[in-house]
């Protein structure tokens, strides 16, 4: 091997190790989003094969004022970060919390939505009898948050909870609620319902948006979302797009764009059409 | 470049999924073992009211993947729970657990069944004539000339069938059995690290597998002491 | 339950034609992982057979390790692992950016490793299969190593694989399932999206293990032909 075969091959490997995989400072011109598909009201796959739900229309009103071509892909959701990360998409709109643990491998927008977490159980079961609260409680100020949660575990004491597998609602639980409960971990959240239905777990927990979708169906008759909202903390500051690190103008359009739609009204007019409640963040 | 702390970090997770696997594999196989001699047995006779319902159960598990028995099994009965609570089942189908041990031992009852019907076939038809000359009924001929021999030699074929048992409590992960695979997907999917955890959660499933082949071949030369190897 | 049956229909709201879909992909898939896994084997079969101690060891240990860890755990390694691999690769001969690895792609990648781990103990048996004297009458008759191994082995050593090709062809079917974990929409993904969208998850496993039992079936039975063909004109 010549020399300079060498020093090119050194000089190929450094790029590949060094260069960042897009160019960072350009505006892009066409970007690749992508969803889960399978979180109900949020992003959802209809009978057609079409992506729709609020996040649909969100990334397309966010696209229209970048002024940026859009392709909106479905991803399942384990692999969303991975995918990201080696550019299959530029970027995530599926739910997703900020959290400090997200942000150690990609980046985030501001938040466009914050919804809280919260249980689903039967109507005829303790906590059941509660019913919904409105009372959020930001995990962040330990006190309040910590007296909430002291209050449910009575009433949820042995009950075999279903959650997603990789999602922040699972660490909620396993932080605060793993000597309390049985925690059943599910690759979607079509399965846990399933399982509601079937009558092998006693409740879920997830985003109330998504519980209050799953429970209108009719199988659902004698469920309820019951016992108040959770946010802050382990679910950290809300729901954002996830970006790659290196693409800082692409995350500075987007967060300008989020801006634009909360001052407009435009996530309210979009969340109250979709989940029945506003979700704007307070700024 | 490898970082080992990774790999100390993982392994005592990965581990704490073992006692799972190794539940599942066991009981399933034991439970199959027994299934699979009966419908072997239950086939000697050539009673075509016997053979024929056991043909199409072994076709059927067989001819099927075995993820969409646990799928039928978990999900599809899961929807007729009125029914099954009515006939006093429905204990064994409200747990993932035990939907997971009736699909892998309906599974390996029916791979196992083959086998060891294959074995008993194979075992020279000069030995129960000998026997029934010697005025031995068909059930002593079976219980001390067939059936040992059968058994002996079906070892290494149902060994094969352990391993893909072993390997197939993996499958139990995806109704929320966190067993070896279902931990090693979680970390793969928080620390993106899929090389890493394959090969820890890998050479777990190996060392199994490797003892479990150890063991075997250790008991079939004891069942074969006659034959100097 | 029967009344529920025109969820599987080619009609309004019928699921049929999507199923059927699904399970030409599911063949599509299988064919493919199993093509490629008869290149990993002919190359693992021939590391085992090798004179030099490294292609050994290395055919050695791909078999084991492939045929020992759960398929599922592999295919874990290739969904999560396989992009960053590729993308690395492609870097490497020249192209920036991304290389998009389809769920196709990772599946036929994640089925032709397993099988082919599989294959090459088929392919290694039966080229062990192979008698002795058929190599010393190719040399007795001047023919050079490849045209021995072409024109004697070759034929002789398909005709002993075909009935070990055939099992693991039936495995590579059933492990197509578990692709499903990788979102690539086959008959078992499909099944799940119309039990989880319809609700009725007992009709669609059935429906999905009737179409899986007719493609083993009938795939059997071609290899069973072919085999009785390989067999032609030859005393047993």
């Amino acid at each position: 091997m010549t020399i300079r075969l060498m020093a090119a091959l050194a000089a190929a490997l450094s790029t590949l190790i060094f260069a960042p995989i897009a160019s960072a400072e350009d505006a892009p011109k066409e970007i690749k989003i992508a969803t889960e598909g399978a979180y109900a009201p949020w992003n959802f796959t209809t009978s057609d094969g079409k992506l729709d739900g609020l996040e649909i229309e969100l990334a397309n009103d966010l696209c229209a004022r970048m002024k940026v071509k859009c392709t909106i892909v479905a991803q399942d959701w384990d692999g969303l970060i991975p995918s990201l990360k080696v550019g299959k998409f530029d970027v995530i709109m599926a739910s997703m919390f900020i959290t400090p643990k997200r942000l150690e491998t990609i980046d985030f927008t501001q938040p466009y939505a914050v919804d809280p977490s919260g249980f689903a159980v039967a109507k005829d079961s303790e906590l059941g009898k509660l019913g919904m609260s409105a009372d959020k409680f930001k995990l962040d100020d330990e006190a309040s948050a910590k007296d909430a949660i002291e209050k449910l575990k009575p009433l949820l004491k042995g009950k075999v909870v279903g959650v997603q597998a990789a999602t922040t609602n699972l660490d909620f639980l396993k932080t605060y609620f793993a000597d309390t409960v049985e925690i059943r971990e599910y690759k979607t959240t079509e399965q846990h319902d399933l399982d509601l239905a079937a009558g092998r777990i006693d409740a879920l927990f997830a985003q109330r948006t998504a519980l209050a979708a799953t429970l209108a169906k009719p199988e659902f008759e004698e469920y309820t979302i019951a016992g108040p909202g959770f946010v802050g903390g382990v679910f950290g500051l809300g729901t954002g797009a996830g970006v790659r690190k290196e693409d800082t103008k692409l995350k500075e359009m987007l967060n300008t764009a989020i801006d634009g739609a909360i001052a407009d009204g435009t996530i309210k007019r979009i969340s109250e059409k979709w989940v029945h409640s506003d979700v704007t963040p307070v700024k | 470049m490898i970082d080992f702390r990774f790999f100390l970090e993982i392994i005592p997770q990965l581990l704490a999924g073992l006692p799972l696997t190794l539940e599942l594999a066991g009981t399933s196989i034991l439970l199959g073992l027994v299934l699979a001699l009966a419908l072997a047995l239950a086939q000697q006779g050539g009673n075509p009211l016997a053979v024929w319902p056991i043909r199409l159960f072994v076709a059927i598990f067989r001819g099927t993947p075995l993820l969409v028995q646990i799928f039928l099994i978990y999900y599809g009965l899961g929807q007729f729970r009125p029914f099954l609570k009515e006939i006093g089942l429905w204990w064994l189908f409200r747990e993932p657990y035990w939907c997971a041990i009736l699909a892998l031992t309906l599974n390996t009852g029916a791979y196992g069944s083959e086998i060891l019907r294959g074995a008993i076939r194979n075992v020279p038809r000069g030995l129960p004539e000998a026997a029934s000359a010697l005025g031995m009924s068909r059930l002593l001929t079976l219980r001390f000339i067939v059936l040992p021999l059968a058994l002996r030699a079906a070892i290494p074929a149902y060994g094969n069938e352990v391993i893909l048992m072993v390997k197939g409590t993996s499958l139990a992960s995806i109704i929320t059995l966190m067993e070896v695979t279902g931990i090693a997907q979680g970390l793969i999917s928080q620390s993106y690290r899929a090389i890493e955890v394959f090969v820890a959660a890998g050479a777990i499933y190996l060392v199994l597998n490797f003892t479990i082949v150890r063991a075997l071949h250790a008991l079939e030369i004891r069942l074969t002491p006659y034959r100097s190897r | 339950m029967l009344d529920k049956l025109h969820l599987l229909g080619f009609g309004e709201g019928g699921w049929g034609a999507a199923l059927l879909g699904a399970a030409l992909m599911t063949l599509v898939l299988s064919l493919l992982g199993f093509l490629l896994g008869a290149v990993f084997g002919s190359l693992g079969a021939a590391g085992r057979l090798s004179k030099n101690r490294l292609p050994r060891a290395l055919a050695a240990g791909y078999s084991t390790i492939f045929r020992g860890v759960p398929d599922l755990l592999t295919i874990y390694l290739f969904y999560y692992g396989g992009s960053i691999a590729l993308t690395a690769l492609a870097n490497l001969f020249g192209a920036t950016g991304f290389v998009g690895l389809p769920a196709l792609a990772t599946g036929v990648m994640a089925i032709g490793v397993v099988s082919g781990a599989y294959q090459a103990e088929v392919y290694r048996g039966a080229y062990l299969a192979v008698e002795r004297g058929q190599f010393d009458a190719s040399k007795a008759l001047a023919l050079s190593r490849y045209q021995s191994l072409l024109l004697v082995v070759l034929p002789q050593l398909i005709r002993h694989a075909i009935p070990g090709l055939g099992n693991v062809w039936q495995l590579v079917l059933k492990d197509s399932a578990l692709i499903s974990v990788i979102g690539l929409v086959e008959l078992m993904r499909q099944s799940q999206i119309g039990a989880g969208s319809t609700r009725e998850p007992f009709l669609f496993y059935i429906a999905a293990a009737v179409l899986y039992f007719i493609i083993a079936g009938l795939t059997d039975l071609t290899f069973r032909a072919a085999e009785a063909r390989s067999w032609r004109g030859i005393a047993r």
